[in-house]
């Protein structure tokens, strides 16, 4: 399989009066044709701003790419003009928000918000659109497909908003989805329908996934690799299964050991000590050195690099230094 | 005389037993009006609490979890009386204070049963430090002699949830989440309540700032003997601190029991449904589980469906389930259901 995406040192900055804040700091990130990809981190540590980077929508005035490539099928992203770029979203590259509620126009009927971006970036008839919006709806789930192309957003519950905007995200057969949180403002229930129709749509439409949550529960149902992020940087990138049960880098294993579990029992929660750092007052050397329990010396005067370890991992963490060397030396 | 007698009986009673009873709520309704029309006329109700019923032991757990719009949170605002019921009783202590009057009420109740808040920063004053804001009840209740030892008292409160006391000058905006949601378990425990009513308290925080607020909460209950009722719609979160769990659903409890039984023996169609759908981090070992995805949504609580109220979407539905509604009972000990299944 191909590369589909490919992210090269990204670099996403904000400038505030003279304060540089280094929020997506030299991000690598490759996403293969069909596969699924997640992003987890905790809040702040510019997971949602590598999915905007990618897409283009950083917020401004202030913030800025100022650096890197975001390479789609080819075509890197970075050098079009906003014309241009306004033609790839929706059609190569759409997104999914946390908010069904406040992503959809309240104002216009979902048929006319489907139809609206199927008729900008395909040259199809309005009739034709329009039986393309039923079909669409119908994939994604509602049965009653012509009473729901009349309704308001209102008077959808947030799990049907969720799949209209699905449906909308799906209507010009991207090549990549970016799913930014996409069900976490769901019930479970809700939420279990939604995954077993995201995991459809990979297998028949062949559609890559960015998806990025914090639920490591969520992770597991539907991605193949995990890339977690910590204060701008990936820290560790792994597959699933490695990650849940061979965690390598100590912010991955906290992260795991503090999730209580629905089926065992433990007296006291695993926690990790302190809070993210907000990103204009990182640390020198390892960004997490002051809440890891395993940092020594080095931790806090180095900044360690992004290393392979095997074929399929890689780890930000100095832990791990000597045993990459030995792979070096085997090699 | 006879009040002293029964008094003396109660207190012979309650030191029998190894746990006493603080709160037993009993057939507790809520119902907010729909209104229609020019003259603004009643034209239903939305049952959002529909006649719960259960108790709560001193240092004991109550978890609460149901989706959105079943009414747990109603229920938790209502046993405090942030709304009035508007049926049914609910005994704090063995004192019917359900219709107790406002004044009375802040006499006796308010200072014992204490809410903590789900949004860490709505529940905060901006304009005001931290200091002001958690020595107020302080103030309200004239506790701790002059102002100087309460603003004491306060600096060990902060200490007592892991924060500096040298914070009490600072303000809300400069703390993260995690540290507002301790704040706001400061301000509840000055007043040194019995019962904590936490509705959702840590469902806006990361994992990592989770597990240490759950953490916290565990460890206070140990040391000053608070009896929890815990509101959450994670049921992970839920089966790690509670010690009993009810699971609602269109303002009904549907199956009641503690917690081992509830999460490993679940007997209502709708707790079986709701466990099966929480995506689980696959580890090594881990058995497969199969998952019953529930069709549809929660039906509109104002015209909520004859019979039993899960019928519309549970797997298991008969004829009769459509028909009546089935009433919660006890199946094995310590552990209630309500549905026709069972019959």
């Amino acid at each position: 399989m191909s590369d589909l995406l490919t992210i090269e040192n990204l670099k996403t900055y904000f400038f505030k009066k003279k304060k540089v804040i280094p929020a997506v700091d030299g991000v690598d990130l490759k996403i293969k044709k069909g596969e699924t990809i997640a992003l987890v981190g905790e809040s702040g540590c510019g997971k949602s701003l590598t999915s905007l980077s990618i897409m283009r929508l950083v917020p401004k005035p202030g913030g800025e790419i100022v650096e890197g490539k975001v390479n789609l099928d080819g075509v890197d992203l970075t050098k079009l003009t906003e014309n241009e770029m306004c033609k790839v979203r929706g059609r190569d590259v759409s997104m999914i928000f946390q908010e069904p509620m406040t992503s959809l126009n309240p104002v216009l009927t979902i048929g006319e918000q489907l139809i609206e971006v199927i008729i900008n970036h395909q040259k199809v008839s309005r009739p034709k659109a329009r039986e393309k919006s039923i079909e669409l709806l119908k994939i994604v789930g509602f049965s009653r497909a012509e009473e729901i192309m009349k309704d308001f957003p209102h008077r959808l519950s947030g799990g049907m908003r969720q799949r209209v905007m699905i449906a909308i995200a799906l209507s010009c057969n991207p090549k990549l989805l970016i799913a930014d949180e996409p069900t976490t403002a769901l019930d479970v229930t809700i939420q279990a329908q939604i995954l077993e129709l995201m995991k459809g749509l990979t297998k028949e439409f062949d559609t890559s996934i960015l998806l990025i949550t914090h639920d490591l529960g969520v992770v597991s149902e539907l991605a193949e690799r995990v890339v977690v992020m910590y204060g701008g940087q990936v820290v560790e990138e792994a597959p699933i299964d490695s990650i849940l049960n061979n965690p390598y880098h100590p912010y991955t294993d906290g992260l795991i050991q503090s999730v209580p579990s629905l089926t065992g029992e433990i007296k006291e929660l695993h926690t990790i000590k302190g809070n993210v750092p907000s990103p204009d007052q990182f640390p020198k050397g390892c960004r997490f050195a002051p809440r890891c329990h395993k940092a020594f010396d080095r931790c806090f005067n180095e900044h360690p690099d992004l290393k392979a370890i095997s074929d399929s991992c890689s780890v930000r963490c100095f832990l791990y230094e000597d045993k990459q060397e030995e792979e070096e030396y085997n090699v | 005389m006879s009040k002293v007698l029964e008094k003396e009986i109660l207190e012979k009673e309650s030191a029998g037993e190894p746990k006493q009873e603080i709160l037993r709520v009993t057939d507790l309704k809520k119902y907010f009006p729909i209104k229609s029309g020019v003259l603004q006329k009643t034209v239903g109700h939305i049952k959002a609490v529909d006649g719960i019923s259960f108790s709560i032991n001193k240092g004991e757990t109550l978890g609460i979890v149901g989706e959105s719009g079943c009414g747990k949170s109603t229920a938790g605002r209502t046993i405090i009386r942030l709304e009035e019921p508007t049926e049914g009783k609910i005994l704090f202590k063995g004192k019917d204070i359900s219709h107790m009057k406002e004044k009375e009420l802040r006499k006796q109740v308010r200072r014992e049963i204490q809410m903590i808040f789900q949004d860490p920063y709505a529940s905060l004053n901006p304009r005001k430090t931290l200091g002001s804001t958690i020595v107020e009840p302080l103030n309200e209740y004239n506790l701790y002699g002059n102002q100087k030892q309460r603003l004491e008292r306060v600096g060990e409160l902060l200490e007592t949830v892991g924060l500096d006391s040298s914070y009490s000058n600072r303000y809300p905006h400069e703390f993260s989440g995690g540290q507002r949601q301790r704040i706001g378990i400061a301000r509840t425990l000055a007043l040194d309540p019995e019962v904590i009513i936490a509705d959702e308290a840590v469902s806006a925080l990361d994992v990592s700032i989770q597990a240490q607020v759950i953490n916290l909460m565990q460890r206070l209950q140990e040391e000053f003997e608070l009896t929890y009722m815990f509101i959450s719609h994670d049921l992970s979160v839920v089966r790690h601190i509670s010690d009993k769990v009810a699971v609602m659903y269109l303002g009904k409890i549907m199956e009641i029991a503690d917690k081992n039984s509830l999460y490993e023996e679940p007997m209502h169609p709708y707790t079986q449904a709701l466990l099966s759908a929480v995506p689980v981090p696959k580890k090594h070992g881990a058995t497969q589980r199969e998952r019953i995805t529930l069709k549809g949504d929660i039906p509109n609580p104002a015209n909520p469906p004859k019979g039993c109220v899960f019928c519309t979407r549970c797997p298991a539905a008969m004829d009769i389930c459509r028909e009546v509604q089935p009433i919660l009972k006890t199946k094995k000990e310590n552990h209630s259901v309500a549905c026709h299944l069972f019959e």
